[in-house]
C-alpha cells in the first residue's frame, strides 16, 4: 500500500513543474528577451524568416538531445573540465547531424550551410548545459532544453518576419507587398537587413513583452 | 565503489575516454558516408554546369543524364591558355584525371601562384550550337564563392550560376539566387574591338545598356566584389583558347 502511494506520489511527466520547464522560456523567462543569450545568432540570421525557422529546428534538435546527454553524465563529468565537456557534446551532435543532412537530405544542408557553425557558438545552449542540465534529470532537462530553444526560436521568427517583411518585401521568400505599392513610390528599407536593425527589433519585443509582463521587471 | 570525480587521474580517464569515443564515431560516420556525400557533390557539380545552358529547372536527379548527353567534351587549359588534356563523351566522368574531377577549391586554396592552376572548360557541341562552360572560384567575405558561366561563340554569356559556402543569408548569399545571376545572361565578354573586358559587378547599379555590368548585391559588397574579381581572373584564360577553337 505505501509503495503505491509513492508511486502515486512521483512526479508525473507532464507535471505542473514540468510543464513550467516547456512554458516559461517562451515568456517571463525567455532566453533571448529576458536572459538575452543568443543575441548573436539573432543578429546574423534574421534577415529571411527561412533561416530563422531551419535555425530554430536545428536547436530545438540539438538542444533536446545535448541536455539529456549531459544530463545522463551529470554525476560523472569531472567538474574542472565540464565546460569542454559541453562543447565536444554539442560539436558533436552538431557535426554528426550536418553529415546526415549532407549524405541525405543535401538541399538542407545548404540551405543551413553557415548555421551549423552558428549552432556550436550558440550560447543559450551552453547556458542551459551548465544551469540545467548538470544539476537535474533527463527528463526535466529535455523538457528545459526543447523548451528554451523554442522561447529563442519564437523570438527569431518575430524578429526575421519585421526584417524580411519591411526589408525585401517578402515573406519565406514570396513576394507579400504587391508590385502596385512600388510602383506609388515605395522603397524597401535597407536599414531592416542590416544588423543594427535586429538589435532595435529585438530591443522593442523586450518593451512589448515588459509592459504586459510586469514580473519580469528587474528593481534597481 | 564511489568514484572522485575531481581526482586527476578520473578527470583524464574521462577527457581521454570521451575523445576516443567521440573520434571513432565522428570519423566512422564520415567514413561510411563518403560515398554518398561525394555523389551528391558531384551530382551537384553536373547540375549547375548543365543548368548554364537549359532554362527549364534540372533536378539532381536528372543531372548526370542530362550531362552525359549534353556536355561532349572537357579540356584541361594551363595558364599560358594551352590545352593539356581533353576528353571526351563518356571519358569525361570514367577519366578520374579529365577536367571534371579537377577541384577547384583545393587548387585555389592549396597553389597560391595562379600560374600553376589547372583551368578545366566544359564543352556542349550540338548541331546548332557550342558551349563553352567556364567553372569559377573566388573568394566571397566568409568563404570560398564560387560558379559556372556559359559563353556562346560570340563570347555571348548564356546562363551564370554562383555558390558560396557561408556568405550572410540576405546579403551576400543572394548570389545564389536567380534574381542576381538572371542579369548576366546577354552581357559579353568583348568590347567592340574583340579585346577581353570582363563583367564588373557594381555597387549601386550597372546601367542596363552596360554590357560589362551587373548590379550587386546590397550590403553584399564584399561578396559582389568577389565575383568582380573571380570572373576577371578566370574568364580572361580561356578567351583566346575559344578563339581559336571556332
Amino acid at each position: 500500500m505505501s509503495e503505491l502511494q509513492q508511486i502515486t506520489k512521483k512526479e508525473s511527466l507532464f507535471s505542473k513543474k514540468n510543464r513550467r520547464l516547456l512554458y516559461d522560456p517562451l515568456d517571463s523567462s525567455n532566453p533571448i528577451t529576458v536572459q538575452v543569450l543568443g543575441i548573436c545568432s539573432a543578429l546574423a540570421i534574421t534577415v529571411q524568416v527561412k533561416q530563422a525557422v531551419v535555425m530554430s529546428l536545428s536547436v530545438i534538435f540539438v538542444m533536446g538531445v545535448g541536455n539529456v546527454i549531459i544530463s545522463l553524465f551529470r554525476n560523472y563529468i569531472p567538474n574542472r573540465i565540464r565546460i569542454i565537456v559541453e562543447l565536444v557534446v554539442v560539436a558533436t551532435l552538431v557535426e554528426l547531424v550536418n553529415q546526415f543532412l549532407t549524405a541525405y537530405v543535401y538541399d538542407v544542408s545548404k540551405a543551413l550551410s553557415v548555421f551549423i557553425g552558428l549552432i556550436i557558438t550558440n550560447c543559450i545552449i551552453m547556458g542551459r548545459f551548465e544551469a540545467f542540465a548538470l544539476a537535474n534529470k533527463p527528463w526535466p532537462s529535455f523538457l528545459d532544453g526543447v523548451g528554451n530553444a523554442f522561447g529563442y526560436g519564437v523570438i527569431l521568427i518575430i524578429v526575421a518576419f519585421f526584417r524580411e517583411l519591411f526589408g525585401s518585401g517578402t515573406l519565406y521568400g514570396h513576394q507579400i507587398i504587391p508590385e502596385q505599392l512600388y510602383e506609388l513610390g515605395y522603397v524597401n528599407n535597407n536599414l531592416m537587413i542590416l544588423p543594427p536593425m535586429a538589435l532595435i527589433v529585438v530591443g522593442l519585443i523586450i518593451w512589448v513583452q515588459r509592459s504586459y509582463n510586469k514580473e519580469i521587471i528587474e528593481e534597481n | 565503489m564511489r568514484i572522485n570525480k575531481d581526482s586527476n587521474l578520473f578527470t583524464f580517464l574521462f577527457a581521454g575516454i570521451m575523445v576516443i569515443l567521440v573520434g571513432f564515431l565522428l570519423s566512422s560516420v564520415d567514413v561510411s558516408l563518403q560515398p554518398l556525400k561525394k555523389q551528391n557533390k558531384n551530382n551537384e557539380k553536373m547540375q549547375n554546369i548543365v543548368q548554364t545552358i537549359i532554362t527549364e529547372n534540372v533536378s539532381r536527379d536528372e543531372a548526370k543524364s542530362k550531362f552525359d548527353q549534353m556536355i561532349t567534351k572537357t579540356v584541361i587549359l594551363n595558364y599560358n591558355k594551352q590545352k593539356i588534356k581533353e576528353n571526351i563523351g563518356l571519358d569525361i566522368i570514367n577519366d578520374k584525371s579529365s577536367g571534371f574531377y579537377i577541384d577547384l577549391l583545393k587548387e585555389y586554396k592549396g597553389i597560391k601562384q595562379k600560374e600553376k592552376r589547372n583551368y578545366p572548360l566544359f564543352i556542349s557541341e550540338s548541331n546548332h550550337n557550342t558551349y563553352y562552360i567556364v567553372p569559377l572560384m573566388g573568394s566571397g567575405l566568409w568563404g570560398p564563392i564560387w560558379g559556372y558561366i556559359a559563353l556562346d561563340e560570340e563570347f555571348n554569356i548564356v546562363g551564370a550560376i554562383f555558390d558560396h559556402k557561408q556568405e550572410t543569408p540576405g546579403l551576400g548569399a543572394e548570389i545564389r539566387y536567380k534574381k542576381f545571376q538572371e542579369q548576366f545572361q546577354g552581357k559579353n565578354i568583348l568590347d567592340k574591338n574583340g579585346i577581353f573586358q570582363s563583367i564588373k559587378v557594381v555597387k549601386g547599379g550597372a546601367s542596363p545598356e552596360d554590357l560589362h555590368g551587373v548590379d550587386g548585391v546590397t550590403g553584399g559588397t564584399i561578396t559582389s566584389d568577389g565575383v568582380t574579381e573571380m570572373l576577371e581572373r578566370t574568364l580572361q584564360i580561356y578567351v583566346p583558347y575559344i578563339k581559336g577553337d571556332i
